[in-house]
């Protein structure tokens, strides 16, 4: 039987029954079930938004067809279930682009759409939402639901984000933009701190991708040094299959202890050090500057059997204090962080009513669960967060409060009026707890 | 013997069309370019299926609705094959059921469904196409079997029994248009993860639908006579074949 549980492997769920969705014209009843349902796919949300447990998940990774493609205009209709990867391999030999892509390719399209995720490009494109044309929304009433900018625009903004509990997604449509070929030019700046973050970050609007990585075990004068990465797309073939398998897979759960203080902080630091110039420029191809986890297959189980947390935070712009903060925070804490990756958001709004990102400057950082001192170190980093009228990513989420997400999406109760009655999670259970 | 067209721009008939395995083999060849013609039970799934394989880059994708126990429905769906896409280079026989063996046993009818749709059905169909592939004297049919025919076993007798009659007709088969240069494929996945398997504990010999159907796109390629997929259970059924049946009676297989 194949495990239902979301990428951080924590917390654990257990699930009455899973229904796998297959064809999106037969008929679907979900009035019937006794319990909650939530829609499934890869399970590449890392906390517990994608799991609902005591209740039912409607896997959706048999809908993974695509039903139109304009190669003219680059609109393309596919079905919830296509992974980016699909879209990828479909459409960079034709000349097109995703036009938002986060760090795996491994995610759906419905998931895309429910998490509202962003990018590398988010000061220039925004959220992936924002270039969703149109959705059909399978209620629990049997009613299917064409949503749009234009059409149930209620219903559409709350669905951009909203975590799939306002219905299942069958399928959907999303302008692709044009790309002038497979390869991606690139730039990676080593920088010592991050004053010279916001300095780099200044530059972001000449460039379509920008992204930081940082040693987050730097402490005092070395806080906040990293590499800075920054590249275009750029003509040239592409060599690599985008639907090949990884190059190498963690084939099993290993020992928990084997990412400890340690091996982190070598690995931070070498991380910052592999780079010896300040300035290295490349064009190579897309894939590993877009996806560069994905050549290691199931890297999660590095973390062992009680997993991970990602914690990833915006902070409102003009906040370089709060992001030292919370570096300062993690690096003081016997927590064992992985790199810390740092970019800033740009001004592009949201259509998603429970949209995370916002403009500012974002950091997101994995931890090893290693139990309640976990925990406290990030409700700490929550009230930093709070204090910088920040918000805190609900995908990547396995613990805030309910008290810190009503405050950190202000928007909560119009979208909680759009849920339909049958959908739940784990994660909505928990912040919506009185 | 005249060689069998490549990949690209072949004229396939599909049966069974809306099946997890034959959808990856479609797509295979609807990225080559190739024409389609799908059977399968349901008209939205058929839709579903060949709208994909229309954006995967297949020339055209012509379908038909067709219960393939409707053995009087078989000569106008091959006509139609034939006609829409201007003649064939390759059949796929890709429908099948597998039979709750304990209902088998206890009800006829359920035993005769189940012979019905994996045996009979499919060798109606193959009687028509191998007379129109032999008069073409060119081609290739392909048919999907199952390990499961390669030896009776009581938790499956019956869809082996159906599976393993089918491995014969085949054989005879392929024997006979072999003179006219048609290609016969049997093609023998072991356990792959599809709905029809949903419902069977999942163990690491399961292969994805993926692997197992561009597996099958290779062999009807390599003109292949009979392969499994994955390539493991060729040894792994020659020794369950050679236990001598005076053991195998006892086993709980």
């Amino acid at each position: 039987m194949q495990t239902y549980q979301s990428w951080g492997r924590y917390p654990p769920a257990a699930h009455t029954r899973v229904l796998p969705i297959r064809w999106r014209t037969d008929p679907i009843r979900l009035s019937d079930l006794s319990e909650s349902v939530l829609p499934f796919a890869y399970g590449r949300s890392y906390g517990d938004s994608c799991l609902n447990n005591g209740g039912a998940l409607l896997d959706v990774s048999g809908l993974g067809r695509f039903i139109a493609f304009d190669e003219s205009t680059g609109v393309l209709r596919c079905e919830t279930g296509v992974t980016l990867a699909e879209v990828l391999s479909l459409a960079v030999p034709r000349g097109w682009f995703l036009p938002v892509v986060p760090g795996t390719k491994w995610v759906s399209i419905g998931g895309a759409i429910a998490n509202d995720i962003h990018g590398k490009n988010h000061h220039r494109a925004g959220t992936f939402g924002a270039h969703v044309t149109c959705l059909e929304l399978l209620r629990s009433t049997g009613e299917r639901i064409l949503c749009s900018p234009e059409r149930n625009v209620e219903l559409f903004r709350a669905t951009i984000g909203g975590l799939g509990l306002t219905g299942l997604i069958l399928w959907a449509e999303l302008r692709l933009k044009r790309i002038p070929g497979a390869q991606i030019a690139m730039e990676r700046i080593r920088f010592s701190g991050l004053r010279d973050f916001a300095q780099l970050s200044t530059e972001d609007q000449e460039f379509e991708y920008t992204v930081a990585w940082i040693d987050c075990l730097a402490r005092g004068r070395r806080l906040g040094r990293g590499l800075f990465l920054r590249g275009d797309h750029a003509p040239g073939p592409s060599r690599t299959s985008s639907r090949g398998k990884s190059r190498i897979t963690i084939p099993a759960t290993l020992p928990s202890g084997l990412v400890n203080r340690a091996t982190t902080t070598v690995f931070n630091g070498l991380y910052y050090r592999a780079q010896v110039r300040t300035r290295q420029r490349k064009t190579g191809e897309y894939e590993p500057f877009f996806f560069p986890l994905d050549g290691i297959g199931a890297w999660n189980r590095l973390y062992g059997r009680r997993g991970f947390l990602q914690y990833q935070c915006v902070t409102a712009n003009e906040s370089e204090g709060a992001v030292a903060e919370l570096l300062d925070q993690v690096a003081r804490s016997s927590e064992i962080p992985s790199l810390a990756v740092l970019k800033r958001f740009g001004t592009v709004r949201s259509p998603g009513l429970l949209s995370f990102p916002r403009p500012g400057i974002t950091l997101a950082i994995d931890f090893a669960m290693r139990g309640a001192t976990t925990l406290a170190l990030l409700d700490r980093l929550d009230q930093v967060v709070a204090a910088a009228q920040g918000a805190v990513y609900p995908a990547k989420d396995a613990r805030m409060s309910a008290a810190n997400f009503r405050r950190f999406f202000p928007h909560w109760q119009s979208f909680a009026s759009q849920v339909d009655p049958k959908f739940s999670s784990s994660f909505w259970r928990r912040v919506t707890a009185a | 013997m005249s060689p069998l067209p490549k990949t690209g721009g072949a004229r396939v008939l599909i049966i069974g069309a809306t099946s997890a395995i034959a959808r990856e083999t479609a797509q295979v060849y609807a990225a080559s370019g190739a024409r389609l013609f799908l059977t399968g039970r349901n008209g939205g799934r058929l839709a579903s299926v060949r709208d994909d394989l229309l954006v995967r880059g297949a020339a055209q994708v012509e379908t038909a609705e067709l219960e393939v126990t409707q053995i009087a429905s078989h000569r106008s769906v091959v006509d139609a094959a034939v006609g829409s896409l201007g003649g064939l280079d390759i059949a796929l026989i890709a429908h099948g059921t597998l039979p709750d063996q304990t209902r088998c046993q206890e009800e006829v009818s359920a035993t005769l469904d189940a012979i019905q749709i994996n045996f009979t059905a499919t060798v109606a169909l193959l009687t028509l196409l191998a007379n129109y592939f032999e008069a073409q004297r060119r081609g290739c049919i392909a048919v999907i079997g199952s390990v499961a025919g390669d030896r009776g076993r009581q938790s499956n007798y019956v869809y082996g029994a159906a599976k393993g009659g089918l491995d014969r007709f085949l054989q005879g088969l392929r024997n006979r248009l072999y003179r006219s240069g048609v290609a016969v494929v049997t093609i023998k996945p072991g356990l792959v993860e599809t709905p029809m398997t949903s419902g069977m504990p999942k163990t690491p010999l399961f292969a994805s639908a993926r692997r197992v159907g561009r597996s099958i796109e290779r062999a009807i390629e390599n003109r292949r006579n009979v392969v499994y997929i994955p390539w493991y259970w060729r040894p792994v059924m020659a020794v369950i074949r050679w236990v001598p049946e005076s053991i195998f009676k006892r086993l709980q297989l």
